[in-house]
């Protein structure tokens, strides 16, 4: 009988040490988020997290035939929608390179050990964006829209 | 909207006849169908062919010694955030760096003439570079621009020897610095595109244009070759142009007064 308790006890602290080692794990993963970020306010990415985690490539494939054949820009599934809101910003508020070492996108393929080449071509920090408030502003006077006022954050 | 393509591709002569016949009648009918962007926000549908991008140079506004419309294109497409690879000859990377619109000046030898013209991709109806590009990367979008999709061109080049334009750059040297609406990497053929981001997001506009607007020339007009009301097509009506290398018959979308 003192045999049995034994063996159940070492059974139920084999499944604590798991359980505990699994949910560590998880946490680690969800850690890439830069919390100087506008990721980090958020509740979850365009789709759910774990969706994301796993597709987002998939996403990012897709729209990318949307904009090159279609000149689809605006969706929300697009590379430059990642880099503007996961690219984290240093102490005086300039954004760092989001392919940089500890940066969002490295980080995690570097924990995963997936090549990434999207930054070869196109741009780590949001510059020079095709559409913003402030581009709309500049050339309000070209379609006679109404132009809102740029925000701090869209640069 | 196949009346108006085979218009625009017709030669000077059947033109000419046309003109002569019953030009009224064949503008009508094309009014009511082009619809106006509103407003500026991104488009959430596929571009179409209701529309055909394109300009017309007036070579006789065209200033000797103007780069406005090259220094605005440098700074929209980030042509500018290129850096000469370190170590390499000064001429050799003046020839080798990417260029979406040369500054060409041209001699009469004969009367002493001289023409200045910007010349850029000339968005080919029938693009040799589309015909020739073996992965199908160099592609004409439904709106008449010629682009290359960059993800998949491998930089064989065979689209810049077929450009009778030399329209088209290769990147030869790794980009360190990119703009968010122009990607630019190590191993790809580009040229103008008429800047489609601008377009995409309801800006009917090209930087050339503005800046050579903004300069008080007015020789570039960027419009709608489709919309028979638009600023192109009244231009286009008023001034006699041309096609260069017109005998390719290619039909661009880029025409030329005054050559």
């Amino acid at each position: 009988m003192a045999e049995v308790m034994t063996k159940g006890v070492l059974l139920a602290l084999l499944a604590a040490v798991l359980g505990v080692g699994s949910a560590a794990y998880a946490e680690e993963v969800g850690d890439f988020v830069l919390p100087s970020s506008k990721a980090a306010a958020l509740e979850n990415c365009v789709e759910p997290t774990e969706y994301m985690r796993r597709n987002h490539f998939e996403l990012i494939r897709h729209q990318r035939d949307e904009t090159v054949y279609g000149g689809i820009r605006g969706d929300s599934h697009g590379l430059s929608g990642c880099v503007a809101c996961h690219v984290g910003y240093d102490d005086s508020g300039t954004p760092i390179e989001i392919d940089a070492e500890g940066q969002f996108c490295r980080s995690c393929h570097a924990y995963a050990s997936v090549e990434m080449n999207c930054f070869d071509c196109h741009a780590t920090v949001p510059r020079g964006e095709a559409w913003n408030h402030e581009v709309a502003a500049a050339h309000a006077h070209l379609t006679g829209s109404a132009a809102a006022r740029p925000t701090a954050a869209e640069r | 909207m196949n009346h108006e393509t085979e218009s625009m591709n017709q030669g000077r002569r059947d033109f000419l006849g046309a003109a002569a016949g019953v030009s009224a009648a064949a503008v009508a009918p094309g009014v009511f169908l082009h619809t106006p962007v509103a407003n500026a926000a991104p488009r959430t549908d596929p571009v179409t062919d209701m529309h055909r991008w394109g300009l017309l140079v007036d070579t006789s506004k065209c200033a000797d010694g103007c780069t406005a419309c090259v220094d605005a294109c440098d700074s929209e497409n980030g042509l500018n955030l290129q850096a000469k690879p370190h170590g390499q000859d000064e001429l050799k990377w003046e020839n080798q760096r990417a260029v979406w619109i040369r500054k060409v000046k041209l001699q009469d030898n004969l009367t002493g003439h001289v023409t200045n013209l910007p010349l850029m991709c000339q968005h080919c109806e029938h693009p040799p570079c589309v015909d020739v590009c073996p992965t199908g990367a160099s592609f004409k979008r439904a709106d008449g621009i010629v682009m290359v999709d960059r993800h998949t061109c491998i930089g064989c080049r065979y689209c810049m020897m077929a450009c009778p334009y030399k329209a088209r750059s290769f990147i030869h040297e790794q980009v360190d610095h990119k703009l968010t609406r122009a990607p630019r990497g190590k191993g790809c053929v580009e040229s103008c595109n008429l800047c489609a981001h601008r377009l995409d997001n309801g800006d009917i506009s090209t930087a050339c244009a503005e800046a050579c607007s903004a300069e008080g020339h007015q020789a570039l007009i960027f419009g709608d070759l489709k919309d028979p009301m638009g600023p192109l097509r009244k231009a286009l009506a008023k001034t006699p142009s041309r096609q260069i290398r017109q005998d390719l018959g290619l039909n661009t979308g880029v025409r030329y007064a005054g050559i």
